[in-house]
């Protein structure tokens, strides 16, 4: 039997099944590097405005672990800084979501075995989500190409630009696919895939702000996308270092798919218990058991995350000379101390990544209606809000929880060099600050769930990824105040190092009780499944 | 006797699509009604609304005494069910759901669970997305079966199970119905309808189109008749309520209705009976006689007896 028999009409029907998912996801990424650009262009338009950017907020170590370093102050230079990777980031996501999604996610769903069963070959599936994955990624890295070049930068730069963001999806794709390989669910299996996607960042970041260890860089595939350096003397050979990545990942998922069993994967599955512990006996318990997993698996890379990024603010200091500096990382932080900017920035990302959980946390419920798990629990005397209570109990708790242990260590790790209690509680206090904004987007992914389940998954993560990036790329590109305030990670206060405010928090929780009540009230009201 | 189940004018959209058309649907407390249909029927829909998990369009449904959509949290305590197609959390063992849907419904009888698992030969360690369709089911039925509901309401629940596994159930059932257990059983298994159901409802395309007693029901169809004759029997030919006549030698075929049966035994009798075998009508005729694209001649189509 041919081993890639029935690829081509593999591929053609995962691009039939994506045929919207796709274009959304390129479309969503070539208008962040576009609009970035087209803003960058308006609010830094001469050749002075650019290269103050560049050579303070660009090299300020601990502003270049968040964001990568700015090699070049040209248009080209400083929109390459500050969207590639972003952008590279938002490639090598969808390539793992496309390739689980083809791979394990329909192996799980039992659809692997219908075209098993057909002459298609025991690798054509996995070939045939990577294929579909790299053409995504190389389509997307020509129309930032194109995109760049019609906003009037250089053919070379604009390419470079890139490819540097397809190189770190196709990255992924092949990551993506090998990850596949190794466990029976396609949700551990995103879930291994986007750890390393996130060490990948964490690698980068701490080799960006600390010259000593600079080669950390070298050692993260999303490291050779910033080493790839656009508009500033392109490093043309660093794409064989993606390529070549690239091809090891896709060989090694090849070798285990021709390997192992349908449906099996190579970690083992343990077994079960015969019988329930005494504590699973409701459907709040159920949930927690679902959800404990993924919290913990999150809780680990946000404590990682807050330990690299709190001993990385030690860097902090020696720019403060600059005044350029201090007026750039104003418009972040709206304050004067540069380590409590960076804190500020640290822990707005955070707080979009808790919301993600969030909405992950709130989608659950969507999940387990539409894999027909609701059923039995709500013929069993559960009524329907009791039903959801567990899932939007884990939404309210987990981002509180993630962001509690991110400024934990944090404040352990930058408290080593003094005033460990205080630095702990203050960093501690301003992470957990946000926690409402995570609760408004998990309110968001509740209200929709009630109201219009079909569109749930695409309007909560649509929501979140807009009001992530009118907060991370707005305040940057001069947006106005009125589009600003629409995304609910502009309200906080910038803590640490401004006095703190209840007042706009207690608006977002009011608001995110609103939306998750407007939902639970309509899924009392609708048919279920 | 007070009905646990009654449907009257049940009226179901989705969107263009009309799934319930005026189904009608009453089962007595204390019996193990037969709800059959072919697929797309409406079998499923009509479940999903005596569990209030859809709300209905039109008609009435009343379930142990209560309204399915308003009472459904207080009904349920009452009332165990195994969907038609289970599916479980991938990374609980079978042994957790029993134990968990069995305590979501007030607590579980641990005795009957044991002795469930062994009759059902179903390992409860394993986590469920290592078992088969096969065994995903009889996870479900364990839960339901030991749940000691006073109504069962069962979905296709053999349709995976191997011809072993349905004798279990069929016993388990049995014993339920002995002890007053209510059962809703919708399949298309007739064999186990026709060894298990005292009354049977048939519904197509959303409407009931018969409903009653097995034993009325078969009134309405024929029984087939083979006989070896010692020499001709002439006068069946003419007799009214024989069809499909078939005559090789002194071999004798063909379908009598109930009223002329007493007739044709006459015939046969008189022209002496060397070896005879008579088949009551069986649920496939009836149902055949529904569904069949000739109503007209169901009974040569369906003629192979019980499966």
């Amino acid at each position: 039997m041919n081993a890639l028999a029935g690829t081509s009409e593999l591929t053609r029907l995962a691009v039939r099944r994506d045929r919207i998912l796709l274009p959304v996801w390129i479309y969503v990424l070539t208008a962040i590097v576009a609009s970035t650009a087209y803003s960058l262009k308006k609010g830094y338009p001469t050749a002075a405005d650019r290269a103050s950017l560049a050579a303070g907020v660009g090299h300020n170590p601990s502003i270049a672990a968040i964001y990568g370093a700015a090699y070049s102050s040209s248009f080209g230079g400083i929109t390459a800084w500050r969207a590639g990777l972003i952008a590279a980031i938002g490639c090598a996501l969808m390539s793992i979501i496309l390739v689980i999604r083809h791979t394990r996610g329909d192996e799980e769903a039992g659809r692997l075995e219908l075209v098993g069963a057909t002459s298609a070959g025991r690798q054509a599936l996995p070939v045939a989500g990577l294929v579909l994955a790299l053409a995504a990624c190389t389509v997307l890295g020509l129309l930032i190409w194109v995109v760049c070049l019609l906003l009037g930068m250089p053919v070379t730069g604009s390419l470079a630009l890139g490819l540097e963001i397809a190189a770190a999806g196709w990255v992924f794709a092949g990551i993506a696919v090998a990850c596949a390989q190794l466990t029976a669910s396609a949700r551990a299996a995103r879930g291994i895939a986007a750890s390393l996607l996130g060490a990948a960042y964490l690698l980068r970041a701490v080799g960006d702000a600390n010259p000593g260890v600079s080669w950390l860089t070298w050692v993260s595939p999303l490291g050779w996308a910033e080493e790839l350096r656009p508009f500033a003397a392109e490093r043309w050979w660093v794409i064989a270092l993606s390529a070549g990545a690239t091809v090891a990942f896709s060989a090694l998922a090849l070798v285990l798919a021709a390997h192992r069993d349908v449906g099996a994967g190579l970690l083992p599955d343990r077994p079960g218990r015969p019988a329930a512990t005494r504590w699973l006996r409701g459907p709040v318990t159920l949930a927690w058991r679902l959800q404990r997993g993924s919290l913990f698996g999150w809780l680990g890379g946000f404590l990682v995350a807050g330990a690299v990024l709190g001993a990385a603010a030690h860097g902090i200091g020696a720019l403060l000379n600059s005044p350029q500096v201090r007026a750039d990382v104003f418009r972040y932080g709206g304050h004067a101390s540069l380590v409590n900017a960076y804190f500020v920035v640290l822990f707005q990302e955070a707080a979009i990544a808790a919301a993600a959980f969030a909405v992950a946390a709130s989608l659950r419920l969507h999940d387990e209606e539409a894999g027909q798990r609701a059923e039995p629990v709500l013929a069993a005397p559960v009524g329907r809000i009791r039903w959801a209570a567990g899932h939007v109990l884990t939404a309210v708790i987990g981002p509180a929880v993630l962001l509690a242990g991110l400024g934990l260590a944090a404040g352990v790790a930058y408290g080593t060099h003094g005033g460990m209690g205080s630095q702990v509680l203050r960093l501690l206090g301003a992470a957990l600050a946000p926690v409402p904004t995570a609760w408004v987007m998990a309110g968001v992914a509740v209200a929709v769930f009630g109201l219009v389940p079909r569109l749930a998954v695409g309007i909560s993560w649509g929501v979140l990824g807009v009001a992530a990036l009118l907060a991370i790329v707005g305040p940057l590109v001069r947006l106005s105040h009125w589009v600003l305030d629409l995304s609910p990670f502009t309200h906080t206060p910038k803590l640490p190092g401004v006095a703190f405010t209840a007042q706009p928090l207690l608006w977002l929780t009011g608001l995110a009780v609103l939306l998750a009540g407007a939902g639970l009230a309509a899924l009392r009201q609708r048919d279920i499944g | 006797m007070t009905a646990a189940i009654d449907v009257a004018g049940l009226r179901k959209n989705f969107g263009q699509t009309r799934a319930l058309d005026g189904l009608d649907l009453t089962v007595a407390a204390g019996e193990v009604h037969g709800f059959l249909g072919p697929n797309g029927a409406g079998k499923t829909t009509t479940i999903r609304i005596l569990l209030g998990l859809l709300r209905a369009g039109g008609g009435t449904a009343v379930l142990l005494g209560g309204d399915p959509w308003r009472d459904a949290t207080t009904l349920h305590r009452r009332l165990a069910y195994v969907p038609g197609d289970v599916t479980l959390w991938p990374n609980l063992s079978g042994g957790e759901i029993i134990d968990l849907l069995g305590r979501l419904r007030g607590g579980i009888d641990a005795k009957r669970k044991d002795e469930l698992l062994e009759r059902f030969e179903l390992d409860p360690a394993k986590k469920s997305r290592a078992y088969s369709k096969g065994n995903r089911q009889k996870v479900a039925l364990v839960a339901a079966l030991a749940s000691g509901a006073e109504l069962l309401i069962l979905d296709e629940p053999t349709s995976g199970l191997d011809p072993l596994m349905e004798a279990a159930f069929r016993e388990a059932v049995e014993d339920l119905a002995r002890n007053g257990t209510t059962v809703l059983l919708s399949s298309h298994i007739l064999s186990e309808v026709e060894a298990l159901c005292s009354r049977v409802t048939i519904i197509r395309a959303g409407r009931t189109v018969d409903s009653g007693a097995l034993a009325d029901l078969r009134h309405l169809t024929q029984t087939s008749v083979d006989a070896e004759l010692a020499g001709p029997a002439p006068g069946l030919a003419g007799l009214a309520g024989v069809h499909g006549l078939d005559v090789v030698g002194n071999r004798v075929r063909c379908q009598v209705d109930s009223s002329a049966l007493d007739a044709v035994l006459r015939q046969l009798t008189a022209a002496g009976v060397k070896s005879l075998v008579c088949q009551p009508p069986t649920l496939e005729e009836l149902f055949l006689r529904h569904y069949g694209p000739a109503p007209a001649e169901p009974v040569g189509v369906a003629g192979k007896g019980h499966r």
